[in-house]
């Protein structure tokens, strides 16, 4: 049976009400009076140096406030970045100055010049068209090879050349996997794109700077998945506004996945101009100017070779990466490709050799970071693309070489400095059997055929790595910030609790699913709790949401802030019984003391705390409320196994996905249905990337697909119901409640489901097709089948 | 500037507009019903979808002005007057057809129309009508199951869970 509440329950969402009634409260729902309007005029050559502004006419427009440009922003700090790589020689990446606004010279198209202040948005608009702008083209840097040739055009002039970094890992096992691949049985080697992609939650950004003259205070209102570390970052370096004058507020926020993570100029400009003109600032992007300054996520290019024995064990694995990084680093761009990536490369399986080649290239297009998955979808990608090819040059069945060489034994050290805690990677394939009902794919794929359409069958499997930490050791891999969570919980007289968590939701249902774990604990309604986040001024310093964190990460400081808050009740409770702590119980909202009648109710004990009349001052302070950070000992550890059919036309070349399942392993699950929509929306993206999605700049670096006309985003039409099943549960070992996290597993794991899939259906025609990159358009399958 | 004077959820309702003051600003910013949403400026996102005497329309597509005299219909006017949600909006939260809510009022407009032309749609029809809303946190399942259990129909045998 179903529970009806509690962890393990799916109870409606309470965020819905206001959703689905037109009274949320998003960023551009917020006017201030008096505030007026910034439009940024935007670079629309990748590669320029400014020559002359000349803002005089623009200026004497209606309406025009004041106009901003570089020269206002000398001697302000730049747009920081919070991950610094060591590469492989041991010497640091080249990291460039980010200014608020371009400095003599523009780097990709969408890169500001000015700001135009305005009493209203239009007139900010129309007085930008009056600034006369002088750019002098200079050569734009696109491909990333090219960008490393000796003699191309630098990105940044006081850089030695567009190489960020040249990483290495694990450098020192690069010799024995030399040597692997020389005693190999056969070797398998794939080289693929990871398509470039633009993230596209629904909500465009927004921020509205405000600030007060009178106490001196400066508040940002923004579309953030991380309130908390947009104020460090711009307050500490960019703005120098310490963290008591600056208050910064992501309220109801649009969908995030990853792009919302970042700190980005327009935050700091419009906090900067609100202190300067002393009224609320407000910028707004449209989609059009989204698509050319949200930053980008994937665009690696990838070489990866598999090693394998006489009887097709994995020997040794080695990959060769080009990874975008666009004109500037944005707030956690070198990690991506890097520490989200290489610790990833083992996947599954027992390969005891792995070397991982990263060349970051700055290039003139818009900054590159974490995209739902960030990193691992990558390295899923690569791994389980290769992995089936290997299958098909071998003759063998892909589920039975993956079976054959999957780890089998937990905790399971990989050779890419991560260790495993738990995972079950037959039970899960055994389950997606199951679902997927394999068994009956010959009979469909007949059926499909009857039909005049080709249908392939591609699995895989993948690992995610959620809740990156600990801190200690992220401090040693580069990051400039420590990845615990926070969480205060505060107990009111009468029994109610509000939850203040450094976690955000934004999609994610936490208002809902966080109430579920605390009243379990405790022994009371769900609707006693209420969760708030998103606003610096009343939660604890927290890291946000992202990486799949919120539960494992997050939920975990909420649980030791709650085991505080009953082990306090339980002093209350013992001095109310006049019983010893020792023999206090709490079950079902009340304390009792072991082996005998006695109790009193949560609420007798909570008014206990806050009217101390009949209370131990002399050993307790009055009051319930407790703070926790919780710093995590590990990753956690998901994975799963995914299914996908594909019907191929073959007169257009058009891919149809037929059937898609997913058995996954997220551990303990708090609450099923919203898991299931975090899986559904991740292979939802997955797909996009696999069939639609493409970032695609021309070679004067011109982004072509800058709008819903030309970015293909998946539509209703264009996928299927999914057959998802999380009842394979290895709880994590390392955090209170078990759970590993799922908000990115559907994208991790989905899009090599539905390559590998099309290239099922290829070879069944009886191409010699080996790969086909993302996104698979008719045009390109249809390609490939005339091969 | 011009006097709008329209009928919004019953109400009558008049603001200023320039001539180039699309409905969707006009109900946002003049109106303050912030309950429309704009997420693209192509016509393509579908967050702004209201009713115009009956008939769904991108609010984001029609001038205000083009507006003048007509009964408009909203996301907040959906509901009954106690909060009580209707038929569709009860269905999106009982199908978790939502997640950050962005997309949703176009969504639930959208929906209302479709179920009103075709009160029980099959799923490709209910794919196939939603073409022109995008959602990027659902993946449209739950959404093309609420829209048909809102429409009477049994999801119960839909795909698991």
């Amino acid at each position: 049976m179903p529970k009806d509440s509690g962890i393990g329950a799916s109870p409606k969402r309470r965020e819905d009400n206001r959703f689905l009634t037109g009274t949320g409260n998003y960023t551009d729902d917020i006017n201030l009076r008096g505030q007026a309007y910034v439009h940024f005029l935007r670079s629309d050559m990748a590669h320029g140096r400014i020559t002359s502004i000349d803002t005089s006419a623009a200026a004497a427009m209606p309406g025009v406030v004041q106009i901003f440009t570089g020269a206002d922003f000398e001697g302000v700090g730049g747009i920081p970045c919070g991950w610094q790589i060591t590469d492989k020689h041991g010497e640091v990446m080249q990291e460039p100055a980010h200014p608020v606004l371009a400095q003599g010279k523009v780097r990709y198209v969408g890169d500001a010049i000015a700001a135009v202040v305005a009493e209203t948005a239009e007139q900010a608009r129309d007085a930008a068209e009056a600034i006369e702008l002088d750019l002098e083209e200079l050569p734009a840097v696109v491909d990333m090879k090219a960008a490393l040739q000796e003699g191309s055009a630098k990105v940044h002039d006081d850089l030695t050349s567009n190489l960020c970094y040249d990483w290495g890992f694990v450098e020192e096992n690069k010799p024995a996997v030399e040597e692997a691949f020389a005693k190999a049985a056969h070797v398998t080697t794939l080289e693929l794109v990871n398509n470039r992609l633009i993230a596209n939650p629904m909500e465009p950004r927004v921020a509205v700077g405000d600030f007060n003259r009178a106490t001196g205070d400066s508040t940002l209102y923004t579309t953030s998945q991380n309130p908390h570390v947009i104020r460090l970052l711009m307050g500490a370096f960019v703005l120098g506004i310490p963290e008591h004058k600056l208050r910064v507020i992501a309220p109801d926020v649009g969908g995030g996945f990853g792009t919302k993570i970042f700190h980005y100029a327009e935050e700091a400009f419009c906090t900067f101009a609100a202190k300067a003109l002393n009224r609320a600032v407000k910028w707004t992007s449209s989609r059009s100017e989204a698509f050319i300054t949200d930053a980008h996520g994937r665009d690696h290019v990838t070489t990866i070779q598999l090693a394998l024995d006489g009887d097709n064990n994995f020997t040794a694995l080695r990959t060769d990466t080009h990874a975008n990084m666009g004109a500037y680093l944005s707030t956690f761009a070198p990690s991506v490709p890097t520490w989200l990536h290489g610790t990833l490369m083992a996947g599954n399986y027992k390969t005891p050799l792995i070397y991982v080649n990263v060349k970051a290239v700055f290039t003139n297009t818009v900054p590159v970071d974490a995209y739902r998955g960030a990193g691992r979808p990558e390295a899923t990608f690569q791994l389980e693309r290769v992995i089936d090819k290997a299958a098909r040059e071998l003759g063998v069945d892909p589920i039975a070489l993956r079976r054959q060489n999957f780890i089998t034994e937990f905790p399971y050290a990989t050779p890419v400095a991560v260790e495993y805690d738990t995972g079950d990677y037959h039970a899960t394939m055994d389950k997606l059997e199951e679902i997927a009902d394999l068994k009956g794919f010959a009979a469909r794929r007949a059926a499909s055929e009857a039909e005049g359409k080709v249908r392939g069958l591609g699995v895989n499997c993948y690992i995610e790595a959620c809740g990156i930490a600990p801190s200690n050791l992220v401090g040693q891999l580069g990051a400039r910030a420590g990845l615990y969570e926070s969480a205060t919980v505060r107990v009111n007289a009468t029994g109610g609790l509000v939850v203040m968590t450094g976690s955000h939701s934004h999609g994610q249902g936490h208002e809902t699913s966080f109430p579920q774990v605390i009243a379990e604990m405790i022994g009371i309604d769900e609707s006693m709790v209420e969760i708030v986040h998103g606003d610096t001024a009343n939660t604890p310093m927290g890291m946000g949401t992202y990486g799949s964190r919120s539960l494992a990460v997050g939920g975990s400081a909420m649980v030791r802030a709650t085991e505080k808050i009953i082990a306090k009740a339980k002093k209350i409770a013992a001095h109310l019984m006049e019983a010893a702590e020792a023999d206090i119980e709490l079950k079902d909202g009340a304390f009792s003391v072991a082996g005998t009648d006695k109790s009193v109710a949560w609420g007798d004990v909570t008014l206990a705390a806050y009217v101390p009349h009949n209370y131990p001052l002399e050993d307790i302070e009055p009051g319930l409320e407790e703070t926790a950070f919780y710093d995590p000992a590990n990753f956690t550890y998901p994975s799963g196994a995914y299914a996908c059919e594909v019907e191929l036309d073959p007169d257009t070349g058009k891919v149809s996905i037929a059937r898609f399942a997913a058995a996954d392993d997220f551990g303990n699950i708090v609450n099923p249905m919203i898991v299931d929509g975090q899986v559904h929306g991740g292979i939802g993206q997955g797909i996009g990337q696999a069939l639609l999605e493409a970032a695609v700049y021309d070679d004067d670096g011109q982004l072509l697909s800058a709008s819903y006309m030309d970015y293909a985003m998946p539509r209703a039409d264009d996928l299927p119901f999914y057959q998802v099943d999380h009842s394979c549960q290895t709880p994590c070992t390392h955090n209170p409640l078990g759970v590993k996290g799922c908000g990115e597993a559907g994208a991790i794991g989905s899009p090599p489901a539905v390559v590998n899939a099309v290239v099922d259906a290829l070879q069944s025609m009886g191409r010699e097709v080996t790969h086909v990159d993302m996104p698979l358009s008719p045009s390109r399958v249809w390609q490939a089948m005339q091969g | 500037m011009t006097k709008v004077t329209m009928t919004v959820n019953g109400k009558a309702a008049s603001g200023e507009a320039e001539g180039r003051t699309l409905l969707s600003s006009f109900l946002r910013e003049e109106l303050g019903l912030t309950g429309t949403h704009v997420g693209c400026d192509t016509s393509q996102c579908g967050a702004c979808v209201v009713h115009v005497d009956g008939v769904a329309v991108k609010s984001c597509t029609m001038l205000a002005v083009e507006a003048e005299g007509a009964e408009v219909a909203t996301i907040e006017g959906q509901a009954a007057a106690d909060g009580t949600l209707n038929t569709i909006q009860q269905a999106f939260q009982d199908h978790h057809g939502l997640q950050c809510g962005f997309c949703t009022p176009g969504m639930v407009m959208s929906a209302a129309a479709l179920l009103k032309d075709n009160p029980k749609p099959s799923e490709q029809e209910v794919r196939d009508y939603l073409e022109g809303n995008l959602c990027r946190c659902t993946g449209y399942h739950n959404i093309v199951k609420a829209i048909m259990a809102a429409s009477g129909q049994d999801v119960s045998a839909i795909a698991a869970e």
